[in-house]
């Protein structure tokens, strides 16, 4: 089954096409990562499946429904979870209140979505921190923080913006475990990622943009040796003189 | 110290400063009496405004909007229509609740935040200020007058009376708006106002019903702040548009809570017991020395040492102290 359907998604700001009719499917349980070079429409195309930024044209569908340009909080509430790129941890709260605010979405209770973030966090290695100030956190924490509040809300499709950007192989190693054992447990998830040895390693599927455009879709090993896609990541090959 | 001992230590704190309060009037004078009313109407408005700077972090420059109309609300219908204040208050909670939530929705709704919303508090309160200045049937600059006391008025009757009734009144509804934003702000909802005030679009991304949310907050603490309004009609008997929907009235409030801590649920009282005593005390200078004007001057640099030494407030560094609140950072909400 399907779980997201991007069909041709365009975002146009004034003069530039950041995202030009991206089509692409994520299949239920998956794990798909969307990559490419820098400035190639990956966080545009995220934020517009996320209900962050408005599409110009095209439609994305969750679970068989239309769900294009709606708000991220509804979004949330439909069962799809994001976590942010530069990471937004609610600074001036606690660990633990930053992830039971996002299990509050799902139940009334204070002291049932208390238990339900201990838990989480204890998932991802942060319940020693629980009582900390999010401010206090490093930045792995951080991110691990970010996955955290991002399960809280229950989403049946997780997306995740190069939630492994900026950290250790080692470290990066920590969430990839973590990410592959939410997945063995059915959870979908979309991921934006820079780091290609993880990219290899976790998704199933990888969707290439390059300027806005999908230039390969398929397994890592096919998207490897697609020609466009060497040529997107290493240039050219320069012709003889 | 476990959760549940502070949360134990917390409510006998709470409860031997209501004692104190209680009893205080068997010793005090009316005039020490009147100064600790006007203590506990500042607290009942920082409590409100509090709610929705400390905890939603929603700024609003114009809460003498909500004051005035409240005030005016209550006046009106006991003085001019003979309805009881004990009915009035209820539309002086809802009418300024009604108001606030038009004001946010009209800013909210199309992402007016942060200091620009501010600005639209302030035009609102100033448009009604200048409304009323210009109004015949409320009496324009002039005023509005209650009439005067008979001697078979009774307090319980009319909410109105001496130092020793209004003070315990005001006792009474401070308390009251007290539990409300206790309860308020440890429930889901104040999840959702402090994940709104920290980041808004992550909050969203968390399924926070961000729009909604902040009309609430804005409901619930334009309609405290009408029934303050209220009181300060039943005890001044004259409403001035200037004395009640005014700029300088929206400034004067917001000090209490931002001295005692903001988004702290005593720091507005503790803010109200500072500030209210320092500016009766610097007009006493004033007037002693003869200078007028003295007394701003003297309140200004007061509230500046204030701030320079606890830029937090005064409640956290104080909980701290009398170990009712956790030592370390994460304090800052439940005390």
């Amino acid at each position: 089954m399907i779980s997201l359907e991007v069909k041709g998604l365009t975002k146009r700001f004034a003069g530039l096409v950041a995202v030009d009719e991206v089509s692409f499917d994520v299949a239920q349980g998956s794990i798909t990562a969307l990559i490419g070079p820098n400035g190639a429409g990956k966080t545009t195309c995220f934020n517009m499946v996320a209900g962050a930024m408005a599409p110009s044209a095209g439609h994305v569908l969750f679970e068989g429904r239309d769900i294009t340009g709606q708000q991220p909080e509804d979004l949330c509430r439909l069962g799809i979870a994001r976590t942010f790129q530069i990471v937004r941890p609610l600074t001036g709260m606690s660990v633990l209140d930053n992830v039971v605010v996002g299990a509050l979405m799902r139940t009334a209770s204070v002291a049932a979505a208390r238990q339900v973030a201990h838990a989480l966090l204890a998932r991802v290695g942060l319940d020693a921190k629980a009582d900390q100030m999010a401010s206090s956190l490093t930045l792995p924490d951080r991110k691990m923080l970010e996955l955290a509040k991002a399960l809280s809300t229950r989403p049946r499709l997780l997306m995740l913006d190069e939630v492994m950007a900026g950290l250790r192989p080692t470290e990066g190693d920590r969430i990839a475990d973590v990410l592959r054992s939410l997945n063995r447990d059915g959870m979908t998830i979309l991921l934006i990622e820079h780091v290609m040895r993880i990219v290899m390693s976790l998704a199933q599927r990888v969707v290439v943009l390059h300027h806005g455009a999908k230039i390969a879709d398929g397994t890592p090993a096919h998207v490897v040796t697609d020609p466009r896609v060497l040529e997107s990541y290493l240039g050219r090959k320069a012709r003889p003189a | 110290m476990t959760d549940a001992a502070l949360r134990r230590r917390q409510i006998i704190a709470a409860g031997l400063l209501t004692l104190v309060l209680l009893a205080l009037p068997l010793v005090a004078t009316d005039f020490h009496l009147s100064v600790l009313g006007l203590i506990f109407l500042h607290a009942i408005v920082g409590i409100a405004w509090n709610l929705m700077m400390g905890f939603a972090g929603q700024l609003s420059l114009g809460h003498a909007l909500y004051f005035g109309i409240g005030a005016y609300i209550v006046a009106f219908l006991s003085e001019r229509f003979g309805i009881s204040p004990w009915l009035g208050m209820l539309p002086a909670f809802i009418v300024p609740g009604l108001i606030g939530v038009a004001i946010g929705a009209l800013g909210f709704r199309f992402s007016v935040r942060g200091v620009y919303f501010a600005l639209l508090t302030i035009a609102f309160a100033e448009f009604a200020r200048i409304l009323f200045e210009h109004w015949d049937y409320v009496g324009k600059t002039a005023g509005y007058f209650f009439a005067a006391l008979t001697p078979a008025n009774r307090p319980l009757v009319s909410l109105r009376g001496g130092a020793r009734f209004f003070y315990y009144a005001l006792l009474v509804t401070m308390i009251a708006a007290w539990l409300l934003s206790m309860l308020l702000v440890n429930s889901r909802v104040g999840y959702f106002w402090r994940a709104i005030r920290e980041d808004e679009d992550a909050a969203r991304a968390l399924g926070v019903q961000a729009l909604r949310m902040k009309l609430l907050v804005v409901a619930v603490s334009a309609g405290i702040t009408g029934v303050a309004g209220g009181w300060f009609a039943l005890v001044n008997g004259s409403l001035f548009p200037d004395s009640v929907l005014g700029m300088r009235v929206s400034i004067d409030f917001i000090v209490a809570p931002i001295v005692g801590g903001l988004g702290t649920l005593f720091g507005p009282i503790l803010g109200a017991f500072i500030i209210v005593p320092l500016n009766e005390l610097s007009r006493d200078i004033s007037q002693a020395s003869g200078i007028n004007g003295l007394n701003l001057l003297i309140y200004g640099v007061l509230l500046l040492v204030i701030v320079v030494f606890a830029p937090q407030g005064c409640w956290p560094g104080i909980a701290k102290r009398l170990g009712l609140a956790k030592s370390g950072e994460a304090d800052r909400d439940q005390s």
